[in-house]
């Protein structure tokens, strides 16, 4: 039981940054845009939130520099795919290769700093035995990126603006036929999912590792995308998917801990692994698929 | 605001003006980069996009560096024709090292049961084999249970990059190394022949030439890449015509994972010599602006493929001449392709602004 | 009085029309002109409608009635001319302005969403103001408005589980709520059964007489003639004329829409080959959720002879004419028999082989691959020598055909080298027809031959598959248009909710009886063994 509780803490550690990256490509594709480029980004926003903690000190100052990178990045994505009508795959792509890229070199200098962080303990909840060690002494983040995910289903399903969203993803053409400015929805979304990925980025090099290293962001940007299929565009099935990939990903490092014979690659494989297997499990019925995918994803518009 | 004005038919003058000018961007974009990083950009351009074809050992360098770029370029542009989104070209070319490494390892003994001569062929067998493999599984999670292959591809680029890591460090290593994660020095005569002297371009580039050949009378000959092409243009019309989509995927797959694989062989045997968990700085993933960029076209892919290379060597000598990490080879390419997209548009859209 | 210049139609129609209206226009367009890069759209188009007046806009394909609706509804903005709402003088910037001023639309291709629910669907068209104004109670108000109008609704289903004459409802029901005083329909009865058009008009007639006024766009005559109190006709972007329809016979009528009216060749009499085609028991399960599953479906097409399937859209005929064309493969090899060979599991490529040609009915991206140039889009269904030999494609044959394809059927093109998507749709049409016949087929499939056609390409494409069935051709064709299968077929049959009813000669069938099968009300029909089993009516 004690050896349970740390794992659990570490397991929800580390399913925070995903969640809160597939929450926001979430909204993106409700919106029917599909933005590959979530690695890049969070790299990108990694970097930044790192340079801006180190400078500043200051772990809101250094989640906001993640959030506002990952907008930019965002804003870029979105300029090429809705202005210019680039085909969002080789966008995607090629956001993930800039962020790559920018990052490593911006990211040289940094290479081998630290940026000190605290735990937000919530006060008596944290004292309840086993939940409290187990759940309830997180940094502030992990319990934003839970809280998110409420928001996102309410707002997505309770509200006019989220349905709206959804027709967009849905069928651009009909909502702009209906008088909806479909680009500047699409617009906002984006830049939703590029803050989501931006605060997920600067969540992992500052305080999930806390250290940056090149292309620390190791695939979670993609796992994240994976993601949102698996959950089938449902923010309570992204909160299941994370935590589950949050559980694979420590359970490796757990493993060896208490002294099991298995190659560490091949640990370090299972979150890559899975991702695979999860997709393959949910992209066998195509009608599933199909029904709960936004009908637009990945398609561009233009308005006539 | 940007308005587009859609043609009524593509422009081939911007199919082709479009690389150059987004090179020309580039360029500009590197100037600006340099300038305000505190460099002297003419001087920092010309270390960068100059030096590596000021002599022989530098264009040496560049047209070593293209092989993997052209092999891998080429299996992506015929993926990309056929609207196979696979980006996993560097995790096929990690394979197919890890394949020819081991073949290579298994005959290096002492003893030398066989020659150099049968060896090499036979490990460039493997890595096609091992890239064919790797880029068989996407083909097969795709084809039989629609799994995105996008992100399959790239899942197993992780894991194949897991994998070197763990020969490296495990099976394959090097008993006599210091416990460094790398294999033995192949023998020289398991390593590949030089074509020209004092240089390492070893003759793995007349391959990756005749690949770009055998590619161009595919895209733009055989029937068969003509099925492909439709299927990657019009999904429905292929269905029409009766093109199997199932096999395009198949057939598109397996042969840039072959091609891949076959890069990871060259590479092992060729310049790094040996595996070690580093056999590829990111070709497979520049393999993808190289396809884009040569406009899917295997004559291009090679104009690209020494584009690219240029970048890279340019990078190393920015780190050594002049002091700038290495790593602004990542951003001249993402911006290479981002400039590319942005001129892409002029292929089908007039830009008026009002 | 803004009053408008017309120099159409007789000064007499005109006086009597401003006489016999009340005072000021709900709406005037005047000296409109809208051009894209090729074609002007609209030219110094004008026209008046009345409160309360059911006003018709006639024009074939390519007119420039669509245009000419987007303007109005805001979604396109005019090069130059003025619109007059109530007499004023209003630019409407976007389709929200256009609903702010009380004008509402019917759109030809339902710009509903598949996945969300009527009521969802119903509140995206509302602004949120008007939603609030509900309280709550939308789904009452849909209930209750459809009641009114004979329109009933079901609120919580999803879209895309409705037939096609629902999801119409859906959007009318949607524009009534906004309580338009223009509502503006666009080609609203090609979806909809003989019957379910009859219905439609008693709609449109109590929302006329309550004062709103209508805009009615269409292309068929005898439904202009039956519902509408003025027509303003268009042809080529112009005005060509404005009548009252009552007073017009459909000839004279058609005279103003088209020019001259084409004829058609008398469909001649030959003699009945042996069967090339025969489906036997055919049932397919639907391959994707919006689809619908095919059951027992059974039929025969010798040579000579033009058989035609009429229905409306989403019964079945697009699976039906996959399973045909081979891109949907049967598991009974026996299931389909094309020159008495058992060709269920083949392929196109092998089913055609056999001797099938086909021609889809979306030519962008199935008939032909929209980027490619004409000569290679000859070979998709030209897979052999000439065009392909060893595996190698002989680019000299494949443009030789495709010229051959332009010259002999009067294609429009830039020649082979011209990129499909740079063909007008009636231009392409004639192009994938035209390759199709190069094969001489024995077997010629044919779904929707004349979509979107303009006039002169229709009795050409009308033409050759007549002629192709003199050549001794087995001809099935699906068609929307009972028009058409009426001209073209010797016998017909209907297909509702994936069956296939049995079939009628052309001499015996009515439009009437056609229609009453189109609801599935053939004796033991779907529809007639759902009143068998309970006492409910049917729907539509």
């Amino acid at each position: 039981m004690e050896t349970l509780a740390p794992l659990i803490a570490t397991a929800i550690n580390a399913s925070a940054p995903i969640l809160l990256a597939a929450l926001g490509l979430l909204v993106n594709e409700r919106a029917g845009v599909l933005n590959l480029g979530a690695e890049g980004m969070m790299l990108i926003a990694a970097v930044a939130g790192f340079a801006v903690g180190i400078e500043t000190g200051s772990v809101t100052a250094a989640m906001l520099a993640g959030a506002l990178a990952g907008m930019a990045a965002a804003a870029l994505f979105a300029f090429f795919t809705l202005v210019l009508v680039t085909n969002q795959v080789a966008t995607g792509l090629a956001l993930s290769i800039l962020g790559g890229g920018l990052s490593a070199f911006i990211g040289q200098s940094y290479a081998g700093k630290s940026v000190v962080t605290s735990k937000w303990v919530l006060p008596g909840l944290s004292e309840i035995p086993f939940f409290g060690e187990a759940v309830f002494r997180q940094h502030v983040v992990v319990y934003l990126s839970f809280a998110l995910a409420a928001f996102v289903a309410w707002f997505l399903f309770r509200t006019r603006a989220g349905l709206t969203l959804r027709a967009i993803g849905e069928s651009p053409e009909s909502a702009h036929e209906l008088g909806y400015p479909v680009r500047w929805i699409r617009f906002a979304a984006v830049l939703f999912g590029g803050a989501c990925c931006g605060v997920a980025g600067a969540y992992l090099s500052v305080i999930y590792t806390p250290l940056w290293v090149e292309g620390m962001v190791a695939g979670r940007g993609w796992i994240a995308l994976a993601l949102t299929t698996f959950a089938t565009w449902r923010p309570g099935r992204v909160v299941l998917g994370a935590l589950i990939f949050g559980t694979i990903t420590i359970i490796g490092f757990h493993l060896q801990s208490v002294g099991v014979e298995v190659p560490s690659q091949f640990l370090a494989m299972l979150p890559y692994l899975a991702t695979v297997i999860v997709l393959v499990l949910i992209s066998r019925n195509p009608d599933w698929i199909r029904l709960n995918m936004p009908a637009s994803l990945g398609k561009a518009f233009r308005p006539g | 605001m940007i308005h587009l004005q859609p043609r009524a038919e593509s422009s081939r003058l911007w199919m082709f003006a479009s690389p150059l000018l987004a090179l020309f961007l580039t360029i500009l974009f590197g100037a600006i980069l340099f300038g305000s990083l505190g460099k002297d950009p003419l001087k920092a351009l010309s270390v960068f996009l100059l030096d590596p074809l000021a002599n022989m050992r530098g264009i040496s360098e560049v047209l070593l560096k293209s092989i993997p770029l052209i092999l891998c370029g080429v299996g992506l542009a015929i993926c990309y024709r056929a609207n196979v989104w696979n980006i996993g070209a560097e995790g096929q070319l990690i394979l197919g090292a890890i394949c020819a490494g081991a073949t290579v390892l298994a005959f290096d003994t002492p003893a030398k049961p066989l020659s150099g001569a049968v060896v090499i062929p036979l490990a460039c067998l493997a890595g096609i084999v091992g890239g064919m493999f790797w880029a068989g599984i996407t083909a097969w999670l795709r084809a039989r249970f629609n799994a995105n292959e996008i992100l399959v591809s790239l899942m197993l680029t992780y894991v194949a990059g897991l994998l070197l890591i763990y020969v490296c460090t495990g099976p394959l290593r090097d008993p006599d190394g210091y416990n460094f994660p790398q294999s033995k020095v192949f023998s020289k005569e398991f390593q590949l022949a030089y074509i020209l002297e004092k240089t390492r371009l070893h003759w793995g580039f007349l391959a990756a030439l005749i690949a770009a050949g055998v590619g161009t009378l595919f895209v733009s000959r055989a029937f068969i890449g003509y099925k492909l092409q439709v299927g990657g243009l019009a999904a429905r019309a292929a269905r029409y015509a009766g093109f199997s989509s199932t096999k395009a995927i198949w057939m598109a797959m397996l042969i840039c994972g072959g091609l891949a694989g076959f890069a990871g062989a060259l590479e092992v045997m060729g310049p790094i010599g040996q595996l070690i968990p580093s056999v590829s700085p990111g070709y497979g993933f520049a393999a993808i602006i190289v396809a884009w960029i040569g406009r899917l076209h295997p004559v291009g892919v090679v104009l690209g493929a020494l584009i690219m290379s240029v970048f890279y060597i340019g990078g190393e000598y920015a780190q050594s001449r002049i002091g700038l990490p290495s790593s602004i080879t990542g951003i001249f390419q993402g911006a290479l392709l981002f400039f590319l997209l942005a001129c892409d548009t002029l292929i089908d859209y007039r830009v008026r602004w009002k | 009085m803004p009053f408008l210049r017309r120099s159409y139609g007789s000064a007499a129609e005109q006086v009597r029309y401003i006489a016999a209206m009340p005072s000021t226009p709900r709406l005037e367009l005047a000296h409109i002109t809208k051009r894209y890069p090729a074609v002007v759209a609209n030219d110094d188009v004008s026209l008046t409608v009345q409160p309360g007046e059911i006003h018709a806009v006639l024009g074939e394909n390519g007119a420039g009635k669509s245009t000419l609706m987007k303007i109005i509804f805001g979604s396109v903005k005019p090069d130059a001319g003025e619109v007059r709402w109530n007499g004023e003088i209003v630019a409407i910037a976007n389709p929200h302005a256009a609903r702010k001023l009380g004008i509402s639309m019917v759109f030809q291709h339902f710009s509903l969403f598949e996945t969300l629910t009527v009521e969802e669907n119903i509140a995206l068209g509302l602004s949120p103001a008007e939603v609030k104004a509900f309280g709550g109670k939308l789904g009452e108000s849909i209930a209750q408005t459809g009641e009114k109008y004979g329109l009933p609704l079901e609120a919580q289903r999803p879209v895309h589980t409705l037939s096609v004459g629902e999801r119409q409802r859906v959007e009318i029901v949607r524009a009534l709520l906004t309580h338009p005083k223009l509502l503006i329909l666009d080609e609203p009865t090609s979806v909809l059964t003989p019957q379910a058009v009859q219905k439609l008009f008693l709609t449109l007639r109590q929302l006329a007489s309550e004062g709103c006024s209508i805009l009615y766009i269409s292309h068929k005559l005898d439904e202009i003639r039956a519902l509408c109190h003025t027509a303003t006709v268009m042809r080529g972007g112009k005005v060509t004329g404005v009548c009252d329809p009552r007073e017009e016979t459909a000839q004279s009528l058609s005279r103003m829409m088209i020019g001259a009216a084409p004829h058609l060749p008398a469909r001649a009499l030959v003699t009945l080959g042996e069967v090339r085609l025969a489906v036997s028991n055919l049932s397919l399960k639907k391959t994707h959720p919006f689809g619908t599953d095919l059951h027992a479906i059974s039929l025969e097409v010798r040579g000579g002879e033009v058989v035609g399937i009429a229905g409306v859209s989403g019964n079945g005929q697009q699976e039906l004419i996959a399973a045909l064309s081979g891109e949907t493969t049967l598991a009974e090899a026996h299931g389909l028999q094309i020159e008495s060979v058992a060709a269920g599991r083949l392929d196109a490529r092998a089913r055609r082989s056999l001797g099938l040609a086909f021609v889809p009915e979306e030519r962008l991206g199935r008939g032909a691959v929209p980027v490619m140039p004409l000569s290679d889009n000859t070979l998709l269904s030209h897979q052999v020598a000439p065009q392909v030999i060893k595996g190698m494609i002989q680019k000299q044959s494949a443009r030789e055909l495709a010229a051959t394809v332009i010259a002999r059927f009067g294609v429009k093109a830039g020649g082979p080298q011209a990129a499909a998507k740079s063909l007008s749709g009636g231009n392409l049409q004639k192009f994938i027809v035209g390759r199709e016949l190069m094969r001489e087929p024995r077997v010629m499939l044919i779904a929707q031959p004349t979509w979107g056609v303009d006039v002169g390409a229709a009795a050409q494409i009308h033409t050759e598959i007549l002629a192709l069935k003199a050549r001794g051709c087995a001809i099935l064709i699906v068609s929307e248009e009972l028009d058409e299968l009426f001209a073209l077929c010797d016998r017909l049959h209907v297909m509702a909710k994936g069956e296939l009813s049995p079939t009628v000669a052309i001499e015996n069938a009515t439009v009437e009886q056609i229609g009453l099968w189109m609801s599935g009300m053939w004796p033991d029909g779907p529809a007639s063994r759902a009143v068998a089993t309970s006492d409910a009516g049917v729907g539509e």
